[in-house]
């Protein structure tokens, strides 16, 4: 009964939403309060009954119903219960109601805290979220029901793939998804401003804070997968480029761009069509990303198995929107008005080159991903686009980008003064210099290129700073001055600095990494020890133990540096009786940023083992940048201007009245 | 300044940086693309020594052995032709004789391909999408594939795409054990 429940409830969202795409409109049409306000309750009730048919997937699983086709492929009786739960989106069919179920969460979200939006435009956004959604649910009913049955059902499932089995799979999609589908919010804002040819300032107030979220949780999420890969693949690699993390990285880009272009909005009232049409491109970027993961149509390390319906279905719902939304804003764009006038120096021309870099590298990017294909396709050769590609391409266009990071909070709205600017930069750039001089004697010669990059990550952190110290009077002023003015600086302004300084982070993380990164490999016997990076690993011994759904060899290393203990560890190999494959579990020796990494290859008839071990130094700064950066974005949108249902103040009120 | 002065300022600029875009990746393409072979396109075209392509195919049954130190030699076959394969380092955990298989890499002096990177998927009824369109094309699609690879759309569940680390990649060490 849970699966007919499910699926019942699917059905009766996508009724709700059908009737959410239509009836709003005719109200705002009619000027007909009621009837608007219907999208309200429908988004409300999409959201319950979503939430119930997840709910059922959820306990399907939980319950090892091996009735149910999505169950018996994914799950295994023997399995860990975080698993059981982890696995219901481990899956294709699981993963689009997961996508879906988050997309109605948004849409329940802007339902109950929209009340301080007009009504007509709430009923607009919601019209749009519902267009979005019902595209999805008949794809998923259509294509890929989750819920189906098998005639004769088998004793026991076939188990998950065994690299999913990992506490990853609990964050990284979700995370990822909330960013996803969190722009799709800005993308409905963008477009029921278009129908309605109404756009100001305060819309630009409306759309930040659920940017923001989106762009939070997207850093997040592809920082985590990023920490997966690196430590559940077993050689230490954490970027690929391959076509599905670009498909991440794309409206990652996008979003940063829309994330500063909406301020220069909110502020400024310039630059409205670009905005529009970034929140358009952004959500486009992320249906391209799912249609690339669900269509088939790349050869990837998260290929996974194809059904041309599903590719022709999602490709069909790509063009209707991408089309459709940019159709609407070539007709509707130049109805806009346009905004204030700012000089080319200044914090709105800074924002605008941050921009004009964002998406260029994103075009960058997407072409390096689109490229193959469309070769493949069109001259019938195959070939590869990867890492080189992108150093020569990506590389020096975000070192542009960084090399302009710290000017821009500092340069005045409207009219900036460089000259000043880059006075008040001379300590961090001096900073960085220094930097670049003791990391080029420290390694004495080598390449060049490391030093200067590190030098650069410096100077954007110390950029950061120096915003704050110049923004609170650190030097300057007594102390108590100091603090005072710190707690009455904008939230926004810490935001900003943990942000940028969170890129000079990763970037030195980065840059230490993939330069002093050391590397052993070679066949061990017990006894034998390895010398890397200081540490000595000597191999005690290897022992095998059973595991809940799988065996595993677990081979045990005694760890010592200069003569002293530090610790043990104990990389394993899995192997899973009922898909016949495994797994290499890494072992993480963590001091401070840097990580010791031991995973194991193949044993051999004679009792040795292939053993991997790198030293990475600085490895974590990778994470933590984003992690960082991910810190600002919540402490911007604690700010009390972005606060959700925040009183307004009055004159903005009276502006902000329907035109009718 | 204008608005006409301000409009042609951020379309110079846009101008500025989309050139600059444009210029890096025709420099990128000339010499970072890597194109896929299989060993019958390299027995045809001639391949120079040291340029770099990926090399697909099966790994021809009873061709793998084991030297000292990690080293790995291997043939990967088409049907049609044969190309030996040095690699040195850990294989994936899926690397079987009889399998799927790309490696990437470039041909020495003597026409053995030295692979530094060999990729092969966490799945064990995995066949590479380039290998399998190219046995394909040659009329080398075995049935038994076509059985492993329906029996994969069957069940619908191979690797999940919204679920990161789906293939293993071994890392060779072309300069020797320690780097």
């Amino acid at each position: 009964m849970i699966a007919e429940s499910g699926h019942y409830a699917l059905v009766l969202a996508l009724a709700l939403a059908l009737i959410q795409s239509v009836v709003p409109l005719i109200g705002a049409r009619l000027g007909d309060a009621a009837l608007m306000n219907v999208a309200r309750s429908t988004a409300l009730a999409q959201l319950l009954f979503v939430g119930a048919s997840f709910t059922a997937l959820v306990m399907l699983h939980v319950n090892s119903d091996f009735s149910v086709a999505n169950v018996y492929e994914n799950s295994h009786s023997m399995k860990p219960l975080l698993y059981k739960i982890t696995g219901v989106w481990g899956n294709h069919e699981g993963s689009m109601l997961l996508w879906v179920s988050i997309l109605a969460l948004f849409g329940g979200l802007v339902a109950s805290f929209g009340n301080n939006l007009p009504l007509s435009l709430r009923a607009h956004v919601l019209a749009v979220q519902a267009w979005i959604a019902s595209a999805f649910y008949l794809f998923i009913l259509m294509t890929s029901n989750p819920f189906l049955r098998i005639v004769n059902p088998p004793i026991e499932g076939r188990d998950l793939n065994p690299v999913l089995q990992d506490i990853g799979l609990a964050v990284h999609p979700p995370m990822l998804y909330l960013g996803y589908v969190g722009f799709s919010i800005s993308f409905s804002f963008a477009i029921a401003a278009l129908m309605e040819g109404r756009i100001d300032a305060a819309w630009a107030r409306w759309v930040r804070p659920w940017t923001l979220v989106a762009w939070i949780f997207l850093t997040l999420g592809i920082a985590m997968g990023s920490y997966w890969a690196y430590y559940e693949l077993g050689w230490g690699g954490w970027w690929f480029w391959d076509p599905v993390e670009n498909a991440s990285l794309m409206p990652w880009l996008a979003g940063t761009a829309l994330l500063h272009s909406a301020l220069v909005m909110e502020k400024r009232n310039a630059l409205k069509v670009w905005t529009i049409l970034l929140s358009i491109l952004t959500f486009s970027l992320s249906l391209l990303g799912t249609f690339l993961v669900r269509s088939g149509v790349i050869t990837s390390v998260h290929a996974f198995a194809t059904d041309p319906t599903r590719g022709v279905f999602i490709l069909l719902i790509l063009c209707l929107f991408i089309g459709g939304s940019l159709s609407l804003f070539a007709g509707r764009a130049t109805s806009l008005k346009q905004g204030g006038l700012f000089a080319p120096i200044s914090r709105e021309g800074a924002l605008v080159l941050n921009n004009l870099l964002l998406t260029v590298a994103c075009a960058v990017v997407l072409f390096g991903t689109l490229y193959p294909l469309a070769m493949e396709m069109l001259a019938d050769f195959k070939m590869s686009v990867g890492a080189p590609f992108y150093n020569l391409t990506f590389a020096p266009l975000f070192v542009l980008l960084l090399l302009a990071v710290p000017f821009g909070p500092m340069l005045a709205w409207k009219r900036g003064d460089l000259l000043g600017v880059m006075q008040r930069l001379l300590a961090a750039g001096v900073a960085g210099l220094v930097v670049v001089a003791i990391v080029w004697a420290w390694v004495r010669g080598g390449s060049a290129l490391a030093p200067l990059a590190i030098g650069l990550g410096v100077f954007v952190i110390a950029g950061a700073v120096t915003d704050l110290v110049e923004r609170t009077g650190l030097v300057r002023l007594p102390f108590a001055t100091v603090l005072h003015r710190a707690r009455g600086l904008p939230r926004s302004a810490w935001g900003t600095a943990f942000a940028h300084a969170g890129l000079g982070v990763a970037l030195i993380g980065i840059v230490c990494e993939t330069t002093w990164n050391s590397e052993y490999i070679a066949t061990m016997k017990p006894n034998d020890v390895a010398h890397v990076a200081g540490y000595d690993l000597k191999l005690d011994g290897l022992f095998q133990r059973q595991g809940p759904n799988y065996r595993e060899m677990i081979a045990e290393f005694r760890i010592s540096r200069d003569g002293e203990a530090v610790t043990v560890m104990t990389p394993s190999k899995r192997s899973f009786t009922t898909r016949g494959s495994s797994t290499t579990e890494a072992a993480l020796l963590t001091r401070g940023a840097s990580q010791l990494y031991v995973s194991l290859g193949d044993a051999t008839a004679e009792g040795a083992i292939a053993v991997r071990i790198y030293h990475k130094p600085l490895v974590l700064l990778i994470w933590w940048g984003p992690v960082l950066m991910a810190f600002g974005g919540v402490l911007s949108l604690s700010d009390r201007r972005l606060r959700v249902g925040a009183p307004k103040p009055a004159r903005a009120k009276q502006r902000l009245q329907p035109a009718e | 300044m204008t608005r006409k002065q301000r409009r042609m300022t951020i379309i110079g600029g846009s101008l500025a940086v989309l050139a600059l875009a444009a210029a890096l990746v025709l420099n990128a393409l000339r010499d970072s693309i890597v194109f896929f072979s299989t060993p019958t396109m390299v027995a045809e075209k001639h391949v120079e020594p040291g340029k770099r392509f990926r090399l697909g195919g099966l790994v021809q049954p009873g061709s793998l052995q084991r030297g000292d130190n990690l080293a790995v030699t291997f043939e990967v076959a088409d049907g049609n032709a044969k190309l030996p394969v040095a690699f040195k380092g850990i294989l994936p955990d899926l690397f079987r004789e009889g399998q799927g298989v790309v490696a990437e890499g470039a041909l020495d002096a003597n026409g053995v391909f030295k692979a530094d990177t060999v990729l092969a998927k966490h799945d064990e009824t995995y066949m590479p999408k380039d290998v399998a369109d190219a046995l394909k094309k040659q009329g080398h699609w075995k049935d038994d594939y076509g059985a492993q690879s329906s029996a994969t759309q069957a069940s619908g569940t191979q690797a999940s795409g919204a679920a990161k680390p789906a293939a293993t990649t071994a890392q060779g060490n072309p300069q020797g054990a320690v780097r």
